[in-house]
This record gives structure tokens, C-alpha cells and sequence, in this order.
């Protein structure tokens, strides 16, 4: 039995019936579905255990601690970060991504250089954006060759005394494309500058070690990755965060406030103002500890299979471009591609009518869009859950698509 | 009723005004923000009437159809007509089961003629 069969029965969702035929959920990338141990320790944690963290003297306010602080550490030994103190809980990658923009924006200055890829995510773009309109930063982007890799060489030229940022992302969301992001990291580091990866592509598919990427900010989301929406990773290395001011201010980030001003509570809760989400750290942990035991090797693999199967089978059919790399091993659980003569929604819209969910549109990258010189694709995305026969599925059905229109 | 109607594959099957004017007298155009589709319209005006209408765009089936009945419903109208004009009665033309997550395809195309009329300075 495949690792795909074996883990459908543990999703609840997916015996659902959609438009009267049995759902073939394909669009992971943007939100995964939910094993039952995930919807089952959120609900455990709000019937038994829920109050606020870290000042609730009584026992409830210690129960809910000890669930919140034990999700850090199962992320921790996930992510093979170093210390407890690295991994920062946000409300998901964007958040993120904008928490390091707005922390290490405020360090630079006019002329400083940041570096980011045309098939960013407008998510570790438009970040990056701000800051350049606020301290008068410039932004340069790594252009994609056309097969949909990052233009190294071209990478290495943006590289300058003058780069303060690299921003990219680990796996692009479009065209899956897996990055060299610790050779990468190495360069920036050589060239002084500081590196952020968007990992919310890279985390629910991939095993990572942040420690071994080397990066110095690595931000990914829950809902992706088995977990509940709500609920994000920053992992920064520790050096790094002790020397940043928090981005934002509030309750729990402090040590001693006075009327005038404030002392910082330590790492990692520094960058965790306000109530963080309890409930949704704890349904984290639980979709950690189900993609622990799949082991991420065999998660990978899996998915690499049903991606390999999903380029082979839309290739024959006529009409059809696909997009990004063809070698499964340098790709994500991604697909993107196109129909001649038929809108990426209207081909969306047409596929559920047959049960079959799939992304359409410029799937929040728009300059890479507009250096494809298209509007949008179509984007089949996997998971766990996803099996050989989905893929047969998704292909009867585009296949007929160009008749329905 | 089906989310592609009868009228809206024929409409995006063979389009009746479907082009560009040589010389429009209103012409206007917009993005669909959910799927960064473009479509513009171009109309003539002759004595307060909308007297020629054409569209481009490279759009979902729906936007297309949307313009195309659109410019039907206009041609030989006085202008005016258009502010009259609502998505839902785009809709009724077009016999279509819309969802609210695909509407504003439906209504980018009246959208854009009311604000080009209106930058005219037309009633």
C-alpha cells in the first residue's frame, strides 16, 4: 500500500463528496487538509486544558503553557534548530516574513541593497518593498532562467558590499522549483548580508534542517503542513534575533514596562506580543508529530512520484503546457501549467464540477506571471494524502476539458 | 442551471463584438483583481446612443461572455442606459449559475464602460 493510501482514512475531509463525485483535493500548496490527530488535540486542548499562557497562576493557565512551550520544542527537533530560543510562533509565513522585514529594516540605510528572486511570493516581496520605501533601500531580483531555475550567475554578480538582505524562497509556489538555498545562504553570508528563506513551500514537503541550511530567518505556516490556519514559524538564529529590537510591541514581550519605556523579555517570547495562538501551536505540534512518524524522506519521495506522474500524464495530453523544471527531483509537490484555449479559471472551475480541486490564477506571484508573459496557470499541489489515483483522475479529466468550453 | 450556460460557451466560442474601434469616442479598461485579467471596451456615440461597441481581452469564458452580451444589450441604446445596467441583469442574459467567488467576471466588464462613459462626461 502506498504511504498515499495508507494515510487517506486519517483525513476526514477527503470522504467528502463534491458536485457529486468523491473530492481529489490537489491544492495543498495553498492549504492542507487535516489529519483526525490534529481537529482531535485542538479540541482536546479547548475541552480540558485552554486558559492564557505564561501568568496564569492557577492549573489550567500551567496546562496551557506546558501544550504551548512543548509545540516549540517538537518544531524545534523538526526543524534540527539549535536552541528553543530560535523558534518564534507567528500567526504564519506572512507574518513572518513581514516581522523580519520590519526588524532588520530598521537597521539599514539608504543605498543598502536587498535581494530577492522574480518567483518570489508577493509574501517575501511586497515586504521588502516597504522597507524600501521607508528607509530608501533598493531592491534587485535574481531573474529565472526560462526551465524555471534561478539565474545563479546572476546571483552572484547582485552580490555586493552594499547587500545588506537576501530574500528567497526555499521552493517556489508556482513552479515548485527546489533552490540551492545553503549554497546560496553561503554566498550572501560571504558578501556580509543576511539571509531570509520563505520555507512555506519547503517544510511540509522536503525533510529540512535549518541548522545545516545556515540561513538566518526561516519562515513557514501551519496550515500547510497538516496544521490548523493561525499559526506560523519565524526560526532565527539566536545571535541574530538577541541583536534585533522586536517588531512589534504589546503584552509577554516585555520584562518591566515603565510610562516612558520598556525592558525586552527574552527569546524567544521578545517577538511575541500579545496572546499567542495556543490552540493552534498545540494542533501544530500534533501535525508535527503525524509527519514525524511518515518520516519527511518518505514523505518526499512520495510526493516526488505522484509530481513525476503528474508532468508525464499532462504532457500527452494536447494543449497543455506545463511550467517550471522537468527533473521531479529538482521540484516540489507542485504542477503548473495551462490548457490552450481555455482561462486557468474556467479550467478550475470545470475541474470542480468533477470533484477535482486545483489552483488557478497567478497564485500571489505576479512578476513571475509577467515574466512568463502569462496571467495565470493551473496548479495541481500534493500531499500526503494524494495518490496515484488522483493523478489518473486529474488527467481523464483535462484531458476533456477543450469539449466542455 | 449550469456555471457555463449555454449562452456563455457560445459567447466564448464566437464572440459578436469582439475587436477594436478605430476611432472610439469612449474607451476604458481595467484588471480583474482575482485572476489579473485585463479587458477593455471601446464604444462610438452618435447623438447620445451608443452607437458601435467592441472588447478585447485575454479573459476567463465568463468576463468574454459578460462583455459580449453586454455591448448586445447597449448597441442602439441611448448611453445612459448603462448606469441603469446591473451585474444581475448581465447575469439574466447570460442564464448562467454564477457563484459569488466568480462574479466580479461577471461584472468587470459593465464596470468598466460605466466609469469609460462617465470619464466622458457622458449622462
Amino acid at each position: 500500500m502506498s504511504l498515499g493510501e495508507r494515510c487517506r482514512p486519517d483525513f476526514p475531509i477527503l470522504s467528502r463528496i463534491v458536485n457529486g463525485h468523491p473530492l481529489v483535493y490537489l491544492d495543498s500548496a495553498a492549504s492542507s487538509q487535516k489529519p483526525a490527530s490534529v481537529i482531535e488535540a485542538i479540541q482536546r486542548y479547548y475541552e480540558t486544558s485552554h486558559a492564557n499562557v505564561h501568568r496564569s497562576i492557577h492549573t489550567l493557565g500551567e496546562e496551557a503553557t506546558e501544550l504551548y512551550e512543548a509545540a516549540r520544542d517538537a518544531v524545534r527537533a523538526f526543524l534540527g534548530a539549535r536552541t528553543r530560543e530560535e523558534i518564534v510562533f507567528t500567526r504564519g509565513t506572512t507574518e513572518s516574513l513581514n516581522l523580519v522585514a520590519q526588524a532588520v529594516g530598521r537597521t539599514l540605510q539608504p543605498g543598502d541593497e536587498i535581494v530577492v528572486s522574480e518567483l518570489e511570493h508577493h509574501s517575501n516581496l511586497v515586504p521588502w518593498q516597504m522597507v524600501c520605501r521607508d528607509r530608501g533601500t533598493v531592491l534587485k531580483a535574481i531573474p529565472v532562467l526560462p526551465e524555471g531555475y534561478l539565474d545563479l550567475e546572476a546571483y552572484a554578480r547582485l552580490l555586493s558590499p552594499r547587500t545588506r538582505v537576501v530574500a528567497v524562497a526555499h521552493v517556489s509556489n508556482v513552479l515548485g522549483t527546489i533552490n540551492p538555498v545553503a549554497q546560496m545562504a553561503e554566498q550572501a553570508h560571504r558578501a556580509g548580508a543576511l539571509v531570509c528563506l520563505d520555507g512555506a513551500q519547503a517544510v511540509p514537503h522536503l525533510p529540512v534542517d535549518v541548522s545545516a541550511i545556515g540561513a538566518d530567518f526561516y519562515a513557514f505556516s501551519g496550515h500547510k503542513m497538516l496544521g490548523p490556519t493561525g499559526i506560523g514559524v519565524l526560526h532565527g538564529r539566536r545571535e541574530i534575533l538577541e541583536r534585533l529590537e522586536p517588531a512589534w510591541g504589546g503584552g509577554e514581550m516585555i520584562k518591566e514596562v515603565w510610562i516612558d519605556h520598556a525592558q525586552w523579555n527574552d527569546l524567544p517570547w521578545r517577538f511575541e506580543p500579545g496572546t499567542p495562538p495556543i490552540a493552534d501551536a498545540v494542533g501544530l505540534h500534533a501535525a508535527v508529530e503525524y509527519l514525524g512518524k511518515l518520516g519527511m524522506a518518505q514523505v518526499s519521495a512520495h510526493e516526488q512520484a505522484l509530481t513525476a506522474a503528474t508532468m508525464e500524464a499532462l504532457a500527452d495530453i494536447p494543449g497543455v503546457t506545463l511550467y517550471g523544471p522537468r527533473n521531479p527531483e529538482m521540484k516540489g509537490a507542485v504542477v503548473a501549467f495551462n490548457l490552450e484555449g481555455i482561462h486557468p479559471h474556467d479550467g478550475a472551475a470545470l475541474l470542480d464540477q468533477r470533484g477535482i480541486a486545483v489552483r488557478a490564477g497567478h497564485h500571489c506571484a505576479q512578476p513571475l506571471m509577467k515574466c512568463l508573459q502569462i496571467a495565470g496557470t493551473l496548479r495541481a499541489s500534493f500531499s500526503v494524502y494524494n495518490t496515484a489515483q488522483d493523478v489518473q483522475r486529474l488527467a481523464e479529466a483535462v484531458a476533456t476539458l477543450r469539449g466542455e468550453l | 442551471m449550469a456555471l457555463y450556460s449555454d449562452v456563455i460557451r457560445e459567447r466564448f466560442r464566437k464572440p459578436r463584438f469582439r475587436g477594436a474601434l478605430e476611432r472610439p469616442d469612449v474607451s476604458g479598461e481595467d484588471v480583474n483583481p482575482l485572476c489579473g485579467d485585463r479587458i477593455r471596451i471601446q464604444a462610438r456615440l452618435d447623438g447620445g446612443r451608443l452607437v458601435e461597441g467592441r472588447w478585447t481581452g485575454d479573459c476567463c469564458a465568463i468576463s468574454a461572455a459578460s462583455a459580449d452580451v453586454l455591448l448586445e444589450m447597449m448597441v442602439g441604446q441611448p448611453a445612459a442606459r448603462a448606469r441603469e445596467l446591473t451585474p444581475a441583469s448581465i447575469l439574466e442574459r447570460l442564464d448562467a449559475d454564477i457563484r459569488p467567488s466568480r462574479m466580479k467576471c461577471v461584472a468587470l466588464p459593465l464596470a468598466v464602460l460605466q466609469e469609460a462613459l462617465t470619464k466622458e462626461g457622458t449622462p
